[in-house]
């Protein structure tokens, strides 16, 4: 690690500290004099948002530009990947610190992908870009202050496993510790489509069979921070009685609201083996021979 | 292709194609900022407004048709947050384009058009369908007043 951690008292509760950042800590490291080899990375739902103005410095990164293959329903190879290190002045040794709208949802999604490339050092703006600007602190919408391309961001070859969920596997792993984080109107499959209006892309509603609900949200507090650890133990351990030694796959519509919740059960909560069922609800709902259960209970794990 | 555009998009849908890519999300940047602010009569009574599911981020319209039939004027509010910069500019784009013109002109925009405007490749089609959707809602909304 070339950045020191955020040595911040509040976040050492969490399970692994040193993958969070706070706005005051970014600010300070942003401002010191050689602040060393650290990148910021935006990422957002909205494709427009940095050009409105970002955090000085900082650089782009799209999930569905610049994350996803354009043939492929897949991320990304290690040769696209390396491109865009390159192209964003990250090198393996840079620190990254990622941010974005929505109470980071996207920006724990794109920190996802960096770890499928197992870049060693990749944390999170706890509270993204909503934090940063009701704190008031600068953003601007010159480019000046972005780092310089790069090269030789090494060729990594994707390794999924450890952190991504494929349908095989999550039809494998019915009845296990499967947390589905949609609304709850997504989860139990009610719909309100009226006609003549555009389908939003799933042919069936409801969740994949013995999944808990709890939105993703409920991890974020008001302010777009994550909960303290207490709040958060209450909610996947209390209220689902969770074990952290036990496998978890966590799934949305198409993995970018789980990746956020894949995080906090990973580095907040020290869960030692979760995944990323990014296929979610878009594969699983649409997807033949796939059973579905609908309604607000989990739902019985059908025999084969 | 762009001269198979109704005339109200192929301006709008040359001038996009005339850029490269970030200059492209420059200018719906600049379509964002210049979304008009609602009037006075909607900015008070937001349920009035209709809103848009397939956008992500949330926006709202309402639109208002001046006589009946396809001769008669139609005219387009919307409001969006702006943090949500991506679709005031899919909004404001739909404004420049249709507030004002005939019923007929509005109804007979093929849905197709959103696709026309070289902006696939700089917001992503997935983005693109929330303006499909604004488009679908402002047509239901234009005929059902024009009592067509």
């Amino acid at each position: 690690m070339t950045v020191p951690v955020d040595p911040t008292p509040a976040l050492q509760e969490y399970a692994h500290p040193e993958k969070l950042v706070t706005t005051q800590w970014l600010a300070d490291t942003l401002g010191a004099a050689g602040s060393g080899n650290l990148v910021v990375v935006e990422s957002d739902e909205d494709v427009l948002l940095y050009e409105t103005g970002h955090i000085p410095g900082s650089v782009k990164i799209d999930w569905h530009l610049d994350l996803n293959d354009q043939v492929t329903r897949d991320y990304v190879d290690g040769e696209g990947f390396a491109k865009l290190m390159d192209a964003s002045g990250i090198t393996r040794e840079t620190t990254v610190v990622v941010y974005g709208d929505k109470s980071n949802w996207w920006a724990a999604y794109a920190l996802w992908v960096f770890e499928l490339f197992g870049h060693p050092d990749v944390r999170l703006l706890d509270g993204g870009r909503a934090a940063w600007q009701a704190e008031g602190r600068e953003l601007t919408t010159s480019t000046d202050a972005v780092p310089a391309a790069t090269s030789g961001y090494p060729v990594i070859e994707r390794e999924d496993a450890p952190i991504r969920a494929f349908r095989e596997d999550v039809l494998d792993f019915l009845g296990g510790q499967l947390v589905d984080v949609r609304s709850p109107q997504e989860f139990s499959g009610e719909r309100t489509h009226m006609p003549d209006y555009p389908q939003e892309g799933t042919v069936r509603g409801g969740h994949i069979p013995s999944a808990r609900s709890v939105p993703w949200a409920r991890a974020a507090a008001e302010d777009g921070r994550f909960k303290s650890r207490t709040d958060l133990e209450a909610i996947y351990q209390g209220e689902l009685g969770f074990d952290t030694s036990a496998p978890v796959i966590a799934y949305c519509r198409i993995g970018e609201r789980s990746a956020h919740t894949w995080f906090a059960l990973t580095y907040l909560l020290g869960f030692e083996n979760v995944r990323n069922y990014d296929g979610s609800w878009t594969e699983w709902g649409n997807a033949v021979r796939l059973p579905i259960a609908v309604g607000t209970e989990p739902g019985e794990v059908p025999t084969r | 292709m762009t001269d198979a555009l109704p005339a109200a998009f192929a301006e709008i849908a040359d001038d996009f194609h005339a850029l490269g890519g970030k200059d492209r999300l420059q200018l719906l940047l600049e379509f964002s900022q210049s979304l008009p602010a609602l009037p006075e009569r909607y900015a008070e009574h937001p349920e009035l407004l209709e809103p848009v599911p397939e956008c992500q981020s949330p926006i709202f319209l309402i639109t208002e048709v001046d006589g009946t039939g396809r001769d008669a004027t139609a005219r387009l509010f919307f409001s969006a947050p702006p943090e949500a910069p991506t679709t005031r500019g899919f909004a404001s784009i739909l404004a420049e384009a249709l507030d004002g013109r005939t019923v007929g002109e509005v109804l007979d925009t093929p849905e197709a058009v959103t696709g026309e405007l070289g902006l696939a490749e700089v917001v992503s089609p997935l983005r693109l369908n929330g303006m499909a959707g604004m488009l679908v809602r402002i047509k239901r909304q234009i005929r059902a007043k024009a009592a067509l």
